[in-house]
Formats: structure tokens, C-alpha cells, sequence
């Protein structure tokens, strides 16, 4: 078969005839087994452009976070011409392309919701152009009203108490990972051509409601593609065409992810997994002599650089969720073919090199796919990485694979998605500790107060638990009553958010590059787990006394005696948390989703944990009131009494089964305690990783540095040093200056493994 | 047989090679100034542990030793605990899992039925980690409380009899940071020859400082610091022949 000149020494397969970008890889990667020898510094065009955006970087800092806002152009694929990072030294930059007209300039995006994107504007002292407030309100509805119009009494109230809390419906749900890769390896004409076809093939004659916006969001779709050629034309690119080179095949694809980041300000906005796919390219052009490794870093350099300056303007409610700023422009390296070759390549080097040559940096969220199986030398530079960096994170391949195949992206911070075949509906989390204190208090919140300044009555009016001692059998009876309730409520809530959504905000351009006949998944998650398992196991095996207002509302417990907590190994409280998991995942399941969508939950909670934290009152297991969770699936603070592995172990007891939006676990290692050389911290670190994930964990971030450089970076944020320093909270990478104070507090009290 | 345990800690990086589980036995015939552990001194209090039991502890962990890791005993001083370290390897071994002994050796002695069963131990134990608290006896009497002529003697004989060997050493300024002193244990060690693997400084540290003040024990280095970097790295290329 004779191959278009573009695929020129490819081997060809069925990605010739059909969309199918996974083939393609599978028949042209070279793996790589060799250490990172081969690995070149910044060229002197990095080492200028890097300069300029940390200078930008600095002036966005001093300016309260935000450089400037956009107020009079509604973001779109063509709503800006070309803009660079410095308009003299543009010819130095490789990958072309930024989301306005200028770097670190922040859209306006008023679709998720126009007092949003008003709000957000505002707070950094920009006004949006009045004109809008017409459009947007009296024109042109945005997801936001149609969420509130649609919403219930009950739903409200549950949202306002933050028993379910974090909800997409004042932001975009994200997590929709286009195949950005196909724009290189086809080119948008050929992706239109195959849109046009499901159009024609799609629904017969008879237009059910599926049918009908299946139609209009293809034809969408289409439109979008046509977007994406007219904004890389005004960049002097025609991409209607496959990439010819190393070159083009990033900028095209950078160009897709750049159409997602110009029309969505989705919670997470994933690169995915392209390393491998972009080694081919690199490899054909280093074989024929057209390109010097010199250059191939400068491709993966530039690319590296737009993935960090990527922006949105938020409104201070979600950076209090979400803190640091952070997009999820994740990225993923390694992992293994389901022929079991590994997929190393000199690529997942170059992309790691990348925080060596311009330094650590918390975007693009850089994701190992870890095995044991991966090649030592991977391992062994992967964790020297982390040794030096704390900016990247691992996840286990060896458990996702058999799930999601081997060309899954991670879509948000931890969370699996087939590449080009998948999109999620995003839910954020359920409050399950504060559901336990409803179990005991009979539905009424243990904070919020009605206009009468009763506690507000927010789940069912069960009969609350009336004794002064809690009794495990009567609590746990309430709490699985209480825990349907929330399941219930909670999916319904997701089902109407994820219907406005489609319906205002749909993701045109990133679902122009994923199948027509997309598989669905629907993501709900748990915050406060550790908490829960731990009353629960304080409840059997201690004695809690219950503390009541003068409403006779229980506000606090008093826990007598010792009880085994989860995070120990301890089977005790470790059977409970994965009883926990299973059961809540099981409650979910049972109910309708929103276009048929493939439910799931997760154990990750972001920087949320303070916040949801904030809203809950004291907890069975001694937690003070609105106080922080710990994060994720990680153990309550100070709960860990065996060290690190002990710990580990107890997280990798959770069966990622349940958990297939991910199991999230962050761990902060001082450096003396992971070794006395860095050699040893690098092997060392190896060997816990291996060890982890073979015990079937899912995902960690693992941070080296200890306490007292965190505690000088909150006093002296000015210090050059700290201008960059990273660490890796829940599931993705903050620079810790940029963190709020209350938040720096929570990450300096967690648990810091130094032991001796 | 049960041991005398004070404590566990399932991630050790840095007593012995790779990941180790380090068990910390109860009671020490020294008292070193500097001591870090006061809290394993005495011999009471201690939990009384079934070797096998301690190894089942152990291999939940095994996942994470890689090829290298293993148990590490420490204390305290484990050898106060002869007989019951020789079960704990002896089991261990029959398990296929690599032992360390983290030791002062100050318990040492020619005699029987000591001198027996330290022989059957160092049967069974992979990698010896001895630590010299001072090459000069009347200065290790200072810091330590006791003579040592055994504790160099027993380093003698693992040198004849090939066991494998880690040398440490805690360099605290004005008491180990002398010259003459780093000199005369690079002397000694290069006399015990190939058997000794690894030398390794380990920079005095006032980390244990508020255990001494939890026990009510006046601590006589409150006004050392710890030794700069450079000093550190000075006396590690002293004790291997580098300078």
C-alpha cells in the first residue's frame, strides 16, 4: 500500500485508512533502553524565551496573580490573531501559539457562566465591557443559569451546607482529552471528512432527542475543526494537511490543544499522552540527518514552555478549591503495550529534561506511567527527577492497563481515560464525613443554620441517635440510611449539571478529535474518606462521647481510649476503608446516569480538602471542627505511627476496581530520610515505588524536602530560590508561594516521613 | 525466642543497603554524650516479641527491598540480645531475607558461651555495621562510659574471619573532629582490610536533643553544634585513605 508522502518511512497499518492514532504508535516506536546520556541543555532561543516568561511570571506575582484580564472579546478559536511570548524574539519560538494576543493575558470566557467570568475579571480589577451583561443574560443563557434554573430545594441546600460541594456549575467540568495527536498525523481535512461521514451515518429517520443533539453536536464538531485551520492560519500554518516533520507534527498538535484551551476554562484541561507519538516523528528526522538532538530538546522545550504560561481566570471560590492556579495541563511518559514491549523512548526523557533545562515548574503536570517493568535506567532517572524536582508524579500502569488499554491519557489530576475513545462527565466530590455526622444528628447540619437559626434540616429527617455514647451497630445502620440519601442526591445533581452543560458549554473542538460513538464516563468522588474509617474504627474499638449545642445537635466528640487508624497496615481500620470504598461505589452504581455514562468514583480531593474541611464539624475519630481533611486517600494527620511503607500499604489495600477515577496519595519524604547520597535517595525511591505499585496501588506524588525549607519559603516567598520551588499536592504540582497562607499551614502539617 | 523490643520502623534508608525494616532492640551498655536514642538505655519497658513474629511484621514489606534490602537490627545494643538476634537471622535466613547488624560491639567477649554464639550469629548475619565511637581508650571512656579494647578486638576478629563490614563513624567537632584522632581509626581500619566495605561519617546531630529533656537527663554537648559540610566531607576522605 502505498503511503501518502507525509507517513514516508512509516510503517503502515490500519491507521492509513482509519482514524486510529494507537496503531499508528504500536507500528513506528523505537523503545529505548539507554540511560539519559544523550539528553542536550537549553539552546540559547530556551534560555531567552524561558527568561521572559519568568520575568512575566514575576510581574504577574507582584500584580496580585493575574497579569491582565481580557474585557472586551469573548474568547474563541478565532477571536485573536497571532500573539507571541515577545513579539522581537518571535522567530525564536519553535511551537507557535498562545490562548490571547499576548502571554499570560487571561480570556474571557463567559459560557460556563457570565457573572463567573465577570466576577473573575473584577477581582483582579478589570472590567468586562457592560455590553456583555445583555448578551449574556437576556440574549444568550450561560451553564450557570441553566444549572440554577433546573436545580431543586433540596439540591440547593445540599450544596450550600457543602455536604456535596466543588460541583461544576460555576466552572467548566474539563477533563476531556482530545486526541490531540491526530491533527498531526492527519490533518484537520481528513478529520472533517470522517465527521461528515458520522453525520450522514448518524440516527435514521426517526429524530429521538439522542439523535437530534448527537446531529447538532457533530455538526458542531465540524465547525470547530474549520475554526482550528482558520487560527493556525493566522499563524502562517495550513493544517488542513498531515504533519511533514518533527516540527510540525508538535506545532499541529499543540494546535489542537491550543483550540481546546482558546474555547474551554475546563477545572482540568490534559495534554495526554503524546511523548510516544511525537518520538516517532523526532526519530525519523534524527535518522535522516535533518535534525540534531539539540534541536529535538528545543522542540520539546518550546512545546514544555506553552503548556506552562497556559491560563484562565478564575473567581476566588474556586482558588479556594483549587489552589495555586493550576490547569492540569497533564502529560504522560512510560508505561507498557499490551504486547508487553515498554514504551520508553528517548522522548519520555526529553520531556522529563525539560524541568532540568528551565527548572522545576508545576505545569504541564508531568505523569509517569510506572511499572517495574519499565527499564531501570527510566526508573532510576525518573526518581532522581523527583529527587531533585518534586514536580512530577507517579501512577500505576500495571493497574490501569487492564482497564484502559495501552493509549489511556490521565484526564485531570489522576484519573484514566481512553485516548480519542473516552470522554468524562466530571463530578467533584461527596462529603462523606459530614454524611456521618448526619447519620448521627438525623440529617441536620452540624454548621449551617435556617433563617429561624435552627440547624438547617439538609438530608431526610431520620430519627436522630439520642444517646451520649455512640454505638457502633446504631451508627452504622444510620450512616449506610444516610450514605443512600447522598448517592442518590448526588448523581442527580451531577446527571442535571452534565445535561446544561452539553447544552451551554459543549466541548466542540476537543470532542472534534475524539470518536463520534465516544464511550462515557461519569466520575463521581469521596472527600474526608480517612476521617470517616477512622470514626468508624473509632466508634468499634474506643469509647466516643457525643458533645450537643443546646439544640441538642451534636457539634463534637469525645474519644476515650485507643483505636487502630487507617494507615498503619492495621487490618482493622484498613478493612474499613475498603468496605468504605465499596460500599459508596455500590450506592452510586445503582442509579441512572446522564447518557447512559459508565459510573466511577475517586479517592482525590485536590487542594479541596481544606475547604470541605472548613465546612465540616468535629469527627468521631478526634478531628476538630472545620478543620482540613487530609487530602486524597492519604491517612489523617499524625494517624501514621509505622512510617512511610506502613502507610503505603494501607492505601494500596484500596482496590482501584472501585476507585477507577483514581486513588490519589501524596507523600512528603525528607531527603536525609530517603538516603545519605543522592544515589542511594535514587535507588531508594525506586525501590519504594516498585514496591508500592507491585502491592497494586494506584497513583503517588512523591515530594523530597523537608519541613524547614517549606517553613522558609511561607516567611521569605521573595527569596530567588523559592521563585520556582514546586511540590506536588493532591494530584498535581503548585509552586508553594502561590499557595494561600492557610493552605501552606495545612501542607506543612501533614505528616513529613523523616524518621531515622 | 522473644526479644527485648523497643520499636519498628517499617521504611530504613540509610542502616544498611536499600530498603531495610529496622528492628530497635531495648537496653545499652553505653552511654555516649551524643547518644540520639537516650530512650533504648534501659532495658525495661520493652515489648516482649516472638522472633517470628517480628519477621512476619517484616514481610509485609518485602515488596519494597528490591535486590538489596532486607531486616536491619539496631538498638539500643542488640548484641545484649545475643541469643535472640541468632534466632531472629537464623529464621530470617531460612526465609531467604538479608540481615544487618546495626552495633557498638561494646558487648563483645572472648569468653563462653558468649564467644559461641557470637560465632554462630556472625554465621548468619549478612553485613555487620560497627560503629566506632572513638579510636582512643581513654577518650572513648569520656564519651562513652566504658573501655575499647574489646570493641577493636572484635573488629579484629571479623576482619580474620572475612565478615562483611560497614565502619561508621560520628564526627562531633572537639571530641571526633581532631586530626590525629581521624587518622589513627583511618589506620585501624585500613588494617582490617578488604573486609570492610563501606566507610561512613555520620555528621553529629541535636535532633535526640528533646528525648534527653523528655527523661530528665542533663545533656553534656548542649553547646556543640553540628560540624559544617565541609568538615564532614574533610574527615569522610580522611577515613578512606583520600587524604
Amino acid at each position: 500500500m502505498a503511503l501518502r508522502d507525509e507517513w514516508n518511512g512509516f510503517t503502515g497499518g490500519h491507521w492509513v485508512d482509519d482514524i486510529n492514532v494507537r496503531d499508528f504508535i504500536q507500528r513506528n516506536y523505537t523503545a529505548y533502553d539507554g540511560d539519559d546520556s544523550f539528553l542536550a541543555g537549553p539552546t540559547d532561543a530556551t534560555d531567552k524565551l524561558w527568561g521572559k516568561v519568568q520575568e512575566l511570571q514575576a510581574a504577574e506575582r507582584a500584580n496580585n496573580g493575574v497579569l491582565e484580564c481580557e474585557t472586551e472579546i469573548v474568547s474563541g478559536l478565532t477571536a485573536y490573531g497571532a500573539g507571541y511570548i515577545d513579539p522581537e524574539m518571535k522567530d525564536l519560538e519553535q511551537v507557535v501559539g498562545l490562548q490571547t494576543d499576548k502571554p499570560l493575558k487571561r480570556a474571557f470566557m463567559p459560557y460556563g457562566g457570565i457573572k463567573m467570568a465577570q466576577q473573575a475579571a473584577e477581582n483582579y480589577g478589570f472590567h468586562v465591557n457592560d455590553k456583555y451583561n445583555q448578551i449574556f443574560n437576556e440574549y444568550r443563557k450561560t451553564h450557570n443559569q441553566g444549572v440554577f434554573d433546573a436545580y431543586t430545594p433540596e439540591m440547593r441546600a445540599a450544596r450550600h451546607s457543602h455536604v456535596i460541594t466543588g460541583l461544576p456549575d460555576t466552572y467548566g467540568r474539563g477533563r476531556i482529552v482530545g486526541d490531540y495527536r491526530r491533527v498531526a498525523l492527519y490533518g484537520i481535512d481528513r478529520l472533517i471528512a470522517g465527521k461528515q461521514e458520522d453525520l450522514l451515518n448518524c440516527g435514521g429517520r426517526t429524530m429521538t432527542d439522542d439523535v437530534v443533539r448527537a446531529r447538532e453536536e457533530i455538526a458542531e464538531q465540524i465547525r470547530a475543526l474549520k475554526g482550528m485551520k482558520e487560527m493556525a492560519a493566522a499563524y502562517g500554518y495550513d493544517i488542513s494537511q498531515p504533519a511533514t516533520n518533527a516540527k510540525e507534527a508538535v506545532q499541529w498538535l499543540y494546535f489542537g490543544y491550543l483550540a481546546a484551551i482558546k474555547t474551554q476554562n475546563g477545572a482540568a484541561m490534559s495534554v495526554g499522552r503524546v511523548s510516544t507519538f511525537l518520538d516517532i516523528y523526532i526519530q525519523r528526522d534524527l535518522a535522516a540527518g535533518k535534525i540534531t538532538e539539540a534541536e529535538a530538546q528545543e522542540l520539546i522545550d518550546h512545546l514544555v514552555l506553552k503548556l506552562r504560561i497556559v491560563k484562565f481566570a478564575r473567581i476566588p471560590s474556586y482558588q479556594a478549591l483549587f489552589s495555586g492556579d493550576p490547569v492540569w495541563a497533564t502529560l504522560e511518559v512510560a508505561g507498557l503495550g499490551q504486547d508487553g514491549r515498554h514504551m520508553v523512548t528517548k522522548n519520555d526523557y526529553r520531556f522529563l529534561h525539560t524541568l532540568e533545562n528551565m527548572g522545576p515548574a508545576p505545569e504541564p503536570n508531568l505523569t509517569v506511567l510506572y511499572s517495574k517493568r519499565l527499564p531501570e535506567n527510566f526508573r532510576k532517572y525518573a526518581a532522581k527527577i523527583s529527587v531533585t524536582t518534586s514536580s512530577i508524579q507517579y501512577e500505576n500502569d500495571d493497574v490501569m492497563r487492564p482497564v484502559w488499554g495501552d493509549d489511556y491519557s490521565i484526564c485531570c489530576c489522576v484519573s484514566a481515560t481512553e485516548t480519542g475513545k473516552e470522554m468524562q462527565f466530571f463530578g467533584a466530590r461527596a462529603n462523606l464525613a459530614k454524611a456521618l455526622n448526619y447519620a448521627i444528628n438525623g440529617g441536620k447540619d452540624e454548621k449551617f443554620m435556617d433563617k429561624k437559626g435552627n440547624h438547617m434540616q439538609v438530608g431526610p429527617e431520620y430519627a436522630p441517635i439520642t444517646s451520649e455514647y455512640l454505638e457502633y451497630d446504631e451508627v452504622m445502620h444510620k450512616f449506610d440510611l444516610m450514605m443512600d440519601w447522598l448517592a442518590d442526591l448526588y448523581v442527580n445533581i451531577l446527571n442535571l449539571i452534565q445535561y446544561m452543560h452539553d447544552k451551554y458549554y459543549y466541548e466542540a473542538a476537543e470532542m472534534a478529535l475524539i470518536d463520534t460513538n465516544v464511550r462515557r464516563t461519569f466520575a463521581t468522588g469521596i472527600a474526608g474518606f480517612s476521617h470517616v474509617v477512622d470514626s468508624i474504627s473509632a466508634i468499634k474499638y474506643a469509647k466516643v462521647k457525643t458533645v450537643r449545642d443546646e439544640q441538642g445537635i451534636v457539634v463534637d466528640y469525645e474519644v476515650e481510649g485507643d483505636f487502630p487508624k487507617y494507615g498503619n497496615d492495621d487490618e482493622r481500620a484498613d478493612d474499613i476503608a475498603v468496605w468504605l470504598l465499596k460500599t459508596f461505589m455500590k450506592k452510586i452504581a445503582k442509579h441512572h446516569t446522564y447518557r447512559n455514562s459508565e459510573p466511577t468514583t475517586s479517592i482525590l480531593t485536590i487542594t479541596s480538602n481544606v475547604v470541605y474541611g472548613k465546612a465540616t464539624g468535629g469527627t468521631p475519630d478526634g478531628r476538630k471542627a472545620f478543620t482540613p481533611f487530609a487530602p486524597g486517600a492519604n491517612p489523617a494527620y499524625g494517624a501514621e505511627q509505622n512510617g512511610l511503607l506502613a502507610s503505603l500499604n494501607s492505601v494500596a489495600k484500596l482496590p482501584y476496581e472501585y476507585a477507577l477515577d483514581g486513588i490519589s496519595n501524596t507523600q512528603t519524604i525528607n531527603p536525609s530520610a530517603l538516603g545519605n547520597d543522592d544515589e542511594q535517595r535514587v535507588t531508594n525511591l525506586v525501590n519504594v515505588m516498585d514496591g508500592y505499585f507491585a502491592n497494586g496501588a494506584h497513583h503517588l506524588n512523591v515530594n523530597v524536602f523537608g519541613v524547614e525549607k517549606l517553613k522558609d519559603a511561607m516567611e521569605h516567598p521573595e527569596k530567588p530560590e523559592y521563585a520556582n520551588f514546586t511540590i506536588r499536592v493532591s494530584g498535581y504540582a503548585v509552586k508553594f508561594i502561590d499557595l494561600t497562607r492557610e493552605q501552606q499551614l495545612d501542607v506543612i502539617a501533614r505528616t513529613c516521613h523523616d524518621h531515622m | 525466642m522473644q526479644g527485648r523490643v523497643h520499636s519498628t520502623e517499617s521504611f530504613g534508608s540509610a542502616d544498611g543497603p536499600g530498603v531495610r525494616f529496622i528492628i530497635f532492640l531495648k537496653g545499652c551498655p553505653m552511654r555516649c554524650s551524643y547518644c540520639h536514642n537516650p530512650d533504648t538505655w534501659a532495658a525495661e519497658g520493652a515489648e516482649m516479641i516472638e522472633a517470628d513474629e517480628l519477621l512476619d511484621r517484616a514481610e509485609r514489606y518485602r515488596s519494597y527491598w528490591g535486590p538489596e534490602g532486607g531486616i536491619t537490627v539496631s538498638g539500643g545494643e542488640a548484641l545484649l540480645q545475643t541469643e535472640f538476634v541468632l534466632d531472629l537471622f537464623t529464621k530470617a535466613k531460612a526465609r531467604g531475607i538479608n540481615t544487618c547488624l546495626d552495633t557498638s560491639l561494646a558487648p563483645f567477649a572472648r569468653n563462653e558461651p558468649y564467644f559461641g554464639t557470637f560465632t554462630k550469629l556472625m554465621d548468619v548475619c549478612d553485613l555487620v555495621m560497627a560503629d566506632i565511637k572513638h579510636i582512643d581508650p581513654e577518650e572513648h571512656k569520656k564519651l562513652t562510659g566504658r573501655d575499647n579494647a574489646n570493641i577493636l578486638d572484635c573488629l579484629r576478629y571479623l576482619s580474620q574471619i572475612g565478615q562483611p563490614l560497614w565502619i561508621r563513624h560520628v564526627l562531633v567537632p572537639g571530641i571526633t573532629d581532631v586530626d590525629e584522632y581521624l587518622y589513627r581509626t583511618r589506620d585501624f581500619i585500613a588494617e582490617l582490610g578488604d573486609c570492610v566495605k563501606r566507610v561512613e561519617i555520620l555528621p553529629y546531630h541535636t535532633l535526640g536533643i528533646f528525648k534527653w529533656d523528655e527523661l530528665n537527663i542533663p545533656y553534656k554537648l548542649r553547646d556543640v553544634d553540628p560540624p559544617t559540610p565541609e568538615r564532614t566531607e574533610r574527615a569522610q576522605r580522611i577515613l578512606r585513605g583520600e587524604m
